[in-house]
């Protein structure tokens, strides 16, 4: 924490809610947008820090479910020789994710789908999310899984390097993540390997670019009304 | 003569003769091709075509009247909704989902909402009220989106009195909407910590007035259609999918509960308090077309049992709060009814203007900058019409949501039309989409 950063902005957190150690992947300037001699307040010199939640240590929730799956993931994955898959586990907010190795994400999912422990069945979606302040790891795809079986949810996460945006595709073991591979494709320019047919979904054919990853602008004009001028919603004044 | 400017150009391709068809020249496709001596057509249907159920762009390879290989383009109506989400505070990105799905509008808020809930940890805060009335409307809208599915689905088939009848049931809930959240669509009424508003005096009563009438008027559905020899010869046997597949392609919602397995989000993994509702899981099992729309029909009947626990709940909660107790989160005034609609609450402006300059200070705080979430991410999906619908709400400890993903299930879904279609007619092409219910506005966000 910054000491030009004002208590008064923390997150609010209950009094009961155990710190959870937290992974810092950038920083924050400014509160809206106003610098330099414009900034009568001062809080254009406000610096936050962008934290996300840590890697957490087993047990994860005291012998439950997540417990139980993260066990029989490591027997599991011992077995296929591929024990240094799970690179680490963040239990936030009653949610566990694993973060995968991209080089052993095929053989994991395989696991969990087939594993009697494990069985998950069912591939609920497969998102990706741009991180420009992670540095080595800005793309990351992410996979919610559901098992039906034992009535249980978990996520895994993987991350590419902006340099290196592949993936490979898990649409061989969940069919159901092909359009959804295509349209993380589409947005975010992650290259899936081993997809059928890795094509654009959304957006046209011939499209320049991948919209949705942060450096690609919302786009929009600045519209006129009563004499005024409104700019575009990512050019307004606002607030970060 | 000027030439038209829009009009196709001729095609050039290496697989054959392109016929541009608009409706009127049938014939030179029919000698075109009875001189070809060619069997197999590509026939490009939609995206704009009254039998696709929306901006779907079918391309058919058929053989005669048999469906070879059957595709989707999709993305006629992308609107970047996710990415928009990004630029706005966390309380207005609800009037963005909202407008995803527009079919099922209040699935969209509640599911982005509980996100956001469980990131802000006051998931155990939201009021008694604030959940019923959640709940209630979801059950209205599960009612209201099921009779579209029903009424398209019949449209395309050529039962145009299922069409008239389901619009005309569908206008007395979205006038329901209308008098509880102001608007008959896109509402953004649920919104992060509660509702925007209570319910308006005499909603109560119209509610049970629409129950009453809808348990006398959903029998004719059954009447017209579950017996009815051409409905049924539409119908049965038709876009066949069973257990393993859903699975595989990831099928939630009346196609999977189509197969016989109870699945249902609301029993399996509670939310907004479900456990305590009294309902049951309808489900068939010939994994058909005609068990889906089976399915839609008991799943009505289902939700007008819980709208009427609902009400009841909501009888004895007059008056108890709709938004959480927490000042940083709760939007700081309800809205008001005046003599021209809803709008600003008269006494709250007075308060902030004339009375409270802390208060006004509070108010331009929270409406303009919005409360900070903690940085991390979360998934809560909920049971739509159409199957498992979910928001992926990432923050990063700011205002606005960092990244916002929508597994929404039309969009996966829609990824059966091949297996549904395939080695079938025309005509069940129309008829198995129409059973999986895609909505375009929420394939293609």
């Amino acid at each position: 924490m910054s000491e030009t950063q004002d208590p008064s902005h923390d997150v609010v957190k209950a009094a009961t809610e155990e710190q959870v150690p937290t992974e810092v992947i950038g920083q924050k300037h400014g509160m809206f947008g106003v610098q330099g001699t414009g900034d009568t307040s001062g809080y254009g010199g406000l610096v936050r820090n962008v934290e996300l939640p840590g890697a957490s240590t087993p047990p994860y929730d005291d012998g439950g479910w997540m417990d139980d799956v993260a066990t029989a993931l490591a027997a599991a994955s011992q077995e296929a020789g591929i024990d240094t898959a799970v690179e680490k586990v963040v239990v936030h907010r009653g949610e566990i994710t694993f973060f995968v190795r991209r080089e052993d994400l095929v053989a994991m999912v395989r696991l969990l789908r087939d594993d009697e422990k494990l069985r998950f069945e069912f591939c609920s979606s497969v998102s990706g999310v741009h991180y420009p302040g992670d540095a080595g790891r800005e793309l990351h795809a992410v996979y919610h899984l559901l098992s039906m079986t034992h009535n249980r949810r978990i996520r895994l996460e993987v991350t590419a390097p902006d340099s290196d945006p592949h993936i490979p595709s898990v649409c061989a073991t969940y069919p159901t993540a092909d359009w959804h591979e295509r349209e993380t494709f589409d947005f975010f320019g992650i290259v899936f390997d081993g997809h059928p047919a890795l094509t654009r979904i959304q957006m046209p054919d011939d499209w320049p670019g991948h919209p949705q990853r942060k450096d690609y602008p919302l786009g929009g004009i600045p519209v006129e009304y009563k004499g005024g001028t409104v700019p575009p919603p990512d050019q307004r004044r606002s607030y970060n | 003569m000027t030439a038209d400017p829009y009009a196709a150009t001729e095609s050039e391709t290496t697989q054959g003769k392109v016929y541009t068809v608009t409706g009127q020249d049938w014939d030179s496709v029919v000698t075109g091709i009875a001189e070809d001596h060619d069997d197999k057509v590509v026939v490009n249907m939609g995206p704009q075509h009254p039998s696709t159920h929306g901006v779907l762009r079918l391309i058919l390879e058929l053989e005669g009247e048999t469906v070879t290989e059957a595709r989707c383009g999709i993305g006629y109506l992308h609107t970047g909704i996710e990415k928009n989400m990004e630029f706005r505070s966390w309380t207005q990105g609800v009037t963005f989902c909202t407008r995803m799905d527009y079919l099922s509008p209040f699935y969209n808020e509640a599911t982005y909402v509980l996100g956001v809930e469980r990131l802000l940890d006051i998931e155990d805060q939201i009021p008694e009220k604030a959940q019923v009335m959640r709940v209630l409307l979801m059950e209205l809208n599960r009612i209201s989106s099921h009779l579209v599915c029903i009424a398209t689905g019949g449209m395309e088939i050529g039962a145009l009195t299922v069409m008239t009848i389901g619009f005309r049931e569908r206008e007395l809930v979205l006038d329901l909407f209308e008098l509880i959240t102001g608007l008959r669509m896109n509402h953004a009424f649920i919104r992060p910590g509660g509702v925007a508003q209570d319910l308006p005096a005499g909603a109560l009563d119209e509610i049970r007035d629409f129950v009453a009438l809808m348990k006398k008027r959903l029998p004719e559905y059954a009447d017209l259609c579950n017996a009815n020899p051409i409905f049924k010869a539409r119908l049965v046997d038709v876009g066949h999918l069973d257990l393993a597949g859903c699975l595989a392609l990831g099928m939630s919602g009346p196609v999977l509960r189509s197969t016989g397995y109870p699945w249902d989000l609301r029993k399996a993994q509670p939310y907004s308090g479900y456990e305590d509702y009294e309902f049951d899981v309808c489900t068939w099992d010939t994994a058909d077309a005609y068990g889906r729309f089976r399915v839609r029909l008991a799943e009505m009947w289902e939700s007008l049992k819980i709208v009427e626990q609902c009400v009841e709940r909501l009888a004895g909660l007059e008056g108890a709060p709709v938004m959480v107790g927490d000042k940083k989160i709760a939007w700081p005034s309800q809205l008001a009814i005046g003599s021209d609609g809803m709008g600003n609450s008269l006494d709250h402006i007075k308060h902030i203007m004339g009375e409270s300059m802390e208060a006004l200070i509070h108010h331009f705080k929270l409406v303009t900058e919005g409360f900070r979430v903690p940085a991390g991410q979360a998934y809560v999906p909920v049971e739509s019409p159409r199957g498992e619908l979910g928001a992926h709400v990432v923050s990063d400890g700011g205002t606005k949501p960092f990244r916002a993903h929508f597994r929404d299930p039309s969009f996966t879904n829609l990824q059966a039309t091949s297996v549904m279609s395939e080695g079938g007619q025309v005509a069940d092409v129309i008829v198995a989409i129409a059973s999986i219910d895609p909505v375009m506005g929420g394939v293609d966000r």
